[in-house]
C-alpha cells in the first residue's frame, strides 16, 4: 500500500520537477517583459537535442551539454533580439503568435538539422535505479531534483543579491522608470531570455536521459510547464516550483490511483479549481489594475 | 457615391458575397471546391471567434473543443441514433452554449493571461474526453459521418442536383451553401458589433474597469459574447463534420486552437473582413508550402513571426490603411 | 497584310501539330503514383522510411525500364500525421494531379478519412496502416499492406497460450495505434483462453509510466504483460518494467519492430518479445523461407542507399508499391477497374511483410501467421518462431 503511494509519489516529484523547471523559465520572461514565452519548450528540446548532435561529433558529454546550453541561449537571446523587440508595443495576443512562430521556427529548423528520431542522451551517473521504502526511484530523478533545486537558489539570490537581477525585476515592473533610473532595459530583456534559456537547456539535457528526445518534445512541456506557472501564480518563483510539482505529482497519483486513461484532465480540471478560487494563482501577488 | 459606399458599414459584405459567387464560375476542378469550402466553413467559425477575441479582448486558447464539440454532437447523434442532422446542429449548439455559459461565468472573472490557461484547460479537456471515449466516438482514429439531410434530401459532395434547370455538382452546391452560411455568420456578427452589445464589448476592452464603473455589467456581456462565439463554433463543426464525412478528436485540440486564434489575428482583430483573409492564407498556406517538403515547417513558422512583428495589426487593417493613406493622399488630402 | 498573318498562323498551327504528334509517339507517359504519408509530424517514424522506400524503388523500376514501358511518376506529399491533411491531399493527388493509383496512408486516421474520396472516385488505393477497420467491412477500392492490429493481437496472444499464461495485464497509449490495438486485444482475448486482468493507459508524450506498471503488477495473477503502442512510448514502459525489476514476461506489439526501439530501450529490452514482420531477421532466414531473398535484397538495398538501417513501416511501402506494379502488370493497363481487379487477383505474392493471397473478401491477404515471432537476446532480434 505504502510502497505504491511512494512510487507515485516519486513518479509524480520527477516529473513535477521538470515541469517547475519549464515554469520557472516562464516566469524569468514574464517577470522581465509580460510576454508568455510559448517557444520556452524548445529551450529544452535543444538542450537534449543539442547534447545529443555535439556527442555524435565526438565531444565528450560535459563539453557537449556546456555547448548545447551555450547553444540554446544564444537562440534565447536571438529569440528577443529579433523577434519580440521589433514587435514593441504588440498586443498580447500578437506576442503570443509571435513565439508561438519562433516555436514552430525552432523546431522546423531542428527537424532538418537534427533529423527526427528519438535519440537516447546516457543518464549522468549510470542505470541503476534506487531501492526506497519498496519503490523504485531513478538516479536521474534525483539529478533532476538536485539540478532544479540548485537553479532554483541560484535564481532567488540571483534576483535579490545582484545588480542585475534587480534591474530585471525593476524592468518588468516599471520599464519607464527603470530606463530613467540608468538601466539598460534593452540588454536586461536580452538577459532575462538568455537566463530562461539557459534554465530550459539545463532542464531539457538532465530530464533528457528519462524522457528521450527529439525535436518536438519541447511542445507538451511547454504547454505542461505554462500551466504550472498559471497555476502557481505568473511572476512568482516559488508559484512557478509549487505548482509543477504539484502538478506532476497530480498526474501521477491520478494515474495511480483513478484512471490513467483521464489523469491529464483531472489534471487540468484541478487548475481550473485552483483558478476559480485563487484568480491570481496560489502565490500570485495583487496587481493593481490602472484604468 | 463611392464615398458613401466607403461609409456604409456593410461595405464589405456586398464585396464579400460578390467575391463568394463570382469564384466558383472562375474554379472548375472538385479539389479547389474543395478547399475552397472548407476555407469558408474555418471563416464563419472565426468570424464568431473575433467576437470574443478582436472586440471584447478574451483570449480563448481552447475554442476548438467547442467546434469539435459541436462536430462530435452531430457526428454521434445521426450515425449511432440516427436523428435528423438538422435537429442534431441546432441540439448541439444548444448543447455547447449551455456549456459555454457554465464554464464561462467563472473563468472570465479571470484575467488576461489566467483566462488564456483557463479556456486551454477547457479546450483540453474536451478533447480528452472525445479522445477516449471510443465506444462512443471511435477514439483517435476518428469516425465516419453521414452526409446532410434534410427531409429525405441528401446534401453530398458526390451527388448531382439540379436546380433551375441547372445540373449542379454535390461540390459546388456544398461551397455554395457554405458561402451563404459565412455570409449569414457576417451580418449577424456585424449586427452584434452595432448593438449594445458590441459596444459594451468595445468599451470592455478599452478598459473593463472603467466600463464597470459607468455602470456596464461587465460578467453578463462576457458571458454572452463567449457563449455567441461558441454556438458558431458549434454550428460551424457540425457542418464541417457533415461536409468532410471524416472527423477526429484533432479538431477539437490545442493545435486547432491554435490556427484559428492565428487566423484571427494574422488576418486583423476586430476586422471580419480581416479574420476570413486570416482564414484564407492559413489554409492556403500548407499547400503552397508543400513543394518545400523538409523545410516547409520551419517556413511556416518564419512566416508567422515575421506577419506579426512587421503587420502587428494583421494582414487587412495593415493593407486598408496604406490604401486609405494612398487615396488621401492622391484626393489632395481629403479631412 | 490580313492574309500573310494568317498563312504564318496556320503554319505556326501545322508546326505545333506535327510536332506534337512525333513527341507523343516518342516519350511515354508516366504513370503516376499518387501518395501522402506522414513523413514529418508524430507519425514520421511511419512516414520517413516509406517515402525513403517508395522514391528509390521508383527510381530502380525506372532504370530497369519502368513498366508496360512507362516511367513511373511519384506524387507525394506530407501529411504531418494530421486526417484532415490527409483527406485534402488525397483529393489534391485525385482531383488535381490525376494519379492512376494511390500507394500511402501511413496512419490509419489518414487512411480513413481519405477512404470516401477514393471509394467515390474509384481509384485503387493501397494503404500503409494497420487498424483491421481499412478492410474490415471490405471496400471495393482500398485494400491494406500491412496485418492488422487484431492479426498481432491473435499472433501475441497464440503465443502467450502457448507458454501457458491464463491472465494478463494490458497498458497501451492512447494515440490510435494503441487504442485500437488495446481494442482488438480485449475482443480476442477470450478466444485463445486469456483474460485481461489490468487495463492501462499513458497519453503520447507521456515520460514515465511507473504507476501504470505498478497498478499492474500488483494485479492478482497477472502472468505476462503485453504493451500496445508505437513511437517512444513503449521504450519508456520498456525501461520502467527494467526499472521497477518485474519479473513477468513482457509483449511489445509490431509498432516497434525496428532496431530505433532497440537503440532507445536499450538493455531493459532483453528477453522481451514481439511479433514482426521478417526484415528485422533477414540473416535468420531459413534457406527453404520463401521470403529470404525478398527480405535480404530490400535490407541490403535500402541499407546501401540511405545509409540507416532499414524499418518495418518501410517494408509496407515496399510490398504496397510491388503490388501495385504486379497489378498494372497483369491488367496491361492503368484502367483504374481492371488495376483494381488484378489486385483482388493477387495471390501467392512474395513480399517482405508476408505472403499476399488477396481476394474479393479479403483485401489485406495475411495471416497471423506472416508475424515472426521474436525475441531479443543480447541486444538483438532472434526468431523464435
Amino acid at each position: 500500500m505504502f510502497s505504491e503511494f511512494l512510487q507515485y509519489l516519486f513518479t509524480g516529484i520527477t516529473i513535477g520537477a521538470t515541469y517547475a523547471l519549464v515554469a520557472l523559465g516562464f516566469t524569468i520572461i514574464y517577470n522581465a517583459s509580460h510576454v508568455i514565452n510559448f517557444a520556452q519548450g524548445e529551450f529544452l528540446m535543444i538542450g537534449g537535442m543539442g547534447t545529443v548532435a555535439f556527442m555524435g561529433l565526438g565531444i565528450p558529454m560535459f563539453f557537449a551539454i556546456i555547448l548545447a546550453v551555450l547553444l540554446a541561449c544564444l537562440v534565447g537571446i536571438a529569440l528577443q533580439r529579433l523577434a519580440i523587440a521589433p514587435a514593441k508595443n504588440a498586443d498580447v495576443v500578437t506576442l503570443i503568435i509571435i513565439t508561438i512562430g519562433a516555436s514552430i521556427f525552432i523546431r522546423g529548423i531542428a527537424q532538418v538539422v537534427w533529423g527526427k528520431d528519438y535519440h537516447v542522451v546516457p543518464p549522468f551517473s549510470g542505470d541503476e535505479p534506487i531501492r526506497l521504502g519498496g519503490a523504485v526511484l531513478n538516479s536521474q530523478s534525483l539529478w533532476v531534483l538536485g539540478i532544479g533545486a540548485v537553479l532554483v537558489i541560484a535564481l532567488i539570490l540571483f534576483f535579490t543579491r545582484t545588480l542585475i537581477g534587480r534591474a530585471i525585476l525593476g524592468t518588468s515592473m516599471n520599464k519607464l522608470a527603470a530606463q530613467l533610473v540608468g538601466v539598460k532595459t534593452q540588454m536586461v530583456l536580452m538577459l532575462a531570455f538568455g537566463l530562461s534559456a539557459l534554465l530550459g537547456s539545463v532542464a531539457g539535457v538532465t530530464v533528457a536521459p528519462i524522457t528521450f528526445t527529439a525535436y518536438d518534445i519541447g511542445i507538451l512541456l511547454a504547454l505542461k510547464g505554462f500551466v504550472a506557472a498559471a497555476m502557481g501564480g505568473l511572476g512568482s518563483g516559488l508559484g512557478a516550483v509549487v505548482g509543477g510539482i504539484l502538478l506532476g505529482v497530480v498526474e501521477a497519483m491520478t494515474a495511480g490511483y483513478i484512471s490513467s486513461e483521464y489523469k491529464d484532465a483531472v489534471a487540468f480540471s484541478m487548475i481550473l479549481l485552483v483558478l476559480f478560487f485563487m484568480p491570481r494563482g496560489l502565490f500570485g501577488g495583487r496587481t493593481v489594475e490602472r484604468v | 457615391m463611392f464615398d458613401r459606399f466607403l461609409e456604409w458599414r456593410m461595405n464589405y459584405v456586398l464585396v464579400l458575397a460578390i467575391i463568394v459567387f463570382v469564384i466558383p464560375l472562375l474554379m472548375e476542378n472538385p479539389f479547389y471546391f474543395d478547399l475552397a469550402t472548407q476555407i469558408l466553413i474555418i471563416a464563419a467559425t472565426v468570424v464568431g471567434l473575433n467576437l470574443l477575441v478582436g472586440y471584447a479582448g478574451q483570449i480563448s486558447l481552447g475554442h476548438a473543443g467547442f467546434y469539435g464539440m459541436g462536430a462530435y454532437f452531430s457526428a454521434v447523434a445521426t450515425s449511432a441514433y440516427n436523428w435528423p442532422p438538422l435537429l442534431a446542429l441546432i441540439v448541439a449548439a444548444a448543447v455547447v452554449g449551455l456549456v459555454a455559459w457554465v464554464v464561462g461565468r467563472p473563468i472570465l472573472k479571470l484575467k488576461g493571461h489566467y483566462l488564456s490557461m483557463a479556456t486551454l484547460a477547457v479546450g483540453f479537456i474536451i478533447a480528452i474526453i472525445i479522445n477516449n471515449e471510443s465506444q462512443l466516438t471511435g477514439g483517435p482514429d476518428g469516425m465516419v459521418v453521414p452526409p446532410f439531410s434534410l427531409f429525405g434530401w441528401e446534401l453530398s459532395t458526390f451527388g448531382l442536383y439540379s436546380l433551375l434547370g441547372l445540373e449542379i455538382p454535390g461540390h459546388v452546391a456544398w461551397y455554395l451553401v457554405a458561402g451563404v452560411l459565412l455570409l449569414v455568420a457576417v451580418i449577424i456578427a456585424q449586427n452584434l458589433i452595432d448593438s449594445p452589445l458590441g459596444r459594451a464589448l468595445r468599451s470592455i476592452h478599452g478598459s473593463e474597469i472603467a466600463a464597470r464603473t459607468v455602470g456596464v455589467d461587465t460578467a453578463r456581456y462576457k458571458s454572452m459574447v463567449f457563449v455567441i462565439s461558441a454556438v458558431y463554433a458549434s454550428i460551424m463543426g457540425s457542418v464541417f463534420a457533415h461536409f468532410t464525412g471524416f472527423i477526429t478528436p484533432a479538431i477539437a485540440g490545442f493545435d486547432y486552437s491554435i490556427v484559428l486564434i492565428t487566423m484571427v489575428v494574422l488576418g486583423g482583430m476586430a476586422s471580419p473582413m480581416g479574420v476570413i483573409l486570416g482564414a484564407v492564407v492559413l489554409k492556403l498556406l500548407p499547400q503552397f508550402l508543400a513543394g518545400f517538403q523538409e523545410y516547409e515547417t520551419a517556413i511556416f513558422g518564419f512566416i508567422l513571426m515575421a506577419t506579426m512583428i512587421f503587420m502587428p495589426k494583421g494582414f487587412y487593417p495593415t493593407a486598408m490603411n496604406a490604401i486609405r493613406n494612398k487615396l488621401g493622399k492622391s484626393s489632395g488630402g481629403k479631412a | 497584310m490580313a492574309k500573310k498573318s494568317l498563312l504564318r498562323r496556320a503554319g505556326v498551327l501545322a508546326a505545333t501539330l506535327a510536332t506534337s504528334l512525333l513527341v507523343s509517339a516518342q516519350a511515354a507517359e508516366p504513370i503516376k503514383i499518387g501518395s501522402f504519408l506522414s513523413v514529418t509530424g508524430p507519425a514520421s517514424f511511419l512516414g520517413d522510411p516509406e517515402l525513403k522506400t517508395l522514391e528509390m524503388y521508383v527510381e530502380k523500376i525506372n532504370e530497369e525500364g519502368g513498366v508496360l514501358g512507362r516511367p513511373l511518376e511519384l506524387i507525394h506529399y506530407d501529411d504531418v500525421g494530421n486526417a484532415s491533411n490527409a483527406r485534402n491531399f488525397a483529393g489534391r493527388l485525385i482531383r488535381s494531379d490525376r494519379v492512376d493509383i494511390i500507394v500511402g496512408g501511413s496512419t490509419t486516421g489518414a487512411t480513413m478519412a481519405a477512404v470516401p474520396l477514393v471509394e467515390q472516385a474509384r481509384i485503387p488505393f493501397i494503404s500503409l496502416a494497420g487498424a483491421v477497420t481499412i478492410v474490415d467491412p471490405v471496400k471495393e477500392w482500398v485494400f491494406k499492406v500491412p496485418q492488422s492490429d487484431r492479426m498481432a493481437a491473435e499472433r501475441i496472444l497464440w503465443d502467450m497460450r502457448r507458454r501457458g499464461f491464463d491472465k494478463i495485464g494490458l497498458i497501451s497509449g492512447t494515440g490510435g495505434f494503441g487504442a485500437s490495438g488495446r481494442q482488438q486485444t480485449l475482443a480476442v482475448a477470450s478466444e485463445y483462453g486469456i483474460e485481461v486482468v489490468a487495463d492501462e493507459t499513458y497519453g503520447p508524450s507521456d515520460s514515465d509510466m511507473t504507476a501504470q506498471l505498478t497498478n499492474i503488477r500488483n494485479t492478482d495473477g497477472v502472468d505476462a504483460i503485453l504493451n500496445f503502442g508505437f513511437g517512444q512510448g513503449p521504450a519508456i514502459v520498456t525501461k520502467n518494467y527494467a526499472a521497477l525489476d518485474i519479473n513477468l514476461p513482457f509483449y511489445q506489439s509490431h509498432g516497434v519492430a525496428s532496431d530505433a526501439f532497440l537503440d532507445l530501450a536499450g538493455d531493459a529490452a532483453e528477453g522481451l518479445r514481439l511479433p514482426a514482420s521478417p526484415i528485422l531477421i533477414p540473416s535468420s532466414l531459413p534457406d527453404d523461407d520463401p521470403q529470404r531473398e525478398v527480405v535480404q535484397s530490400y535490407a541490403q538495398e535500402y541499407r546501401d542507399h540511405w545509409g540507416t538501417r532499414v524499418s518495418t513501416f518501410g517494408g509496407y511501402a515496399y510490398d504496397g508499391l510491388m503490388l501495385a506494379v504486379q497489378a498494372i502488370e497483369a491488367a496491361g493497363t492503368t484502367d483504374k477497374a481492371a488495376v483494381r481487379d488484378e489486385l483482388e487477383n493477387i495471390l501467392g505474392y512474395v513480399g517482405v511483410t508476408g505472403i499476399f493471397n488477396m481476394a474479393p473478401d479479403d483485401h489485406n491477404g495475411l495471416t497471423p501467421e506472416s508475424f515472426r515471432i521474436l525475441e531479443v537476446k543480447d541486444g538483438d532480434w532472434m526468431l523464435v518462431e
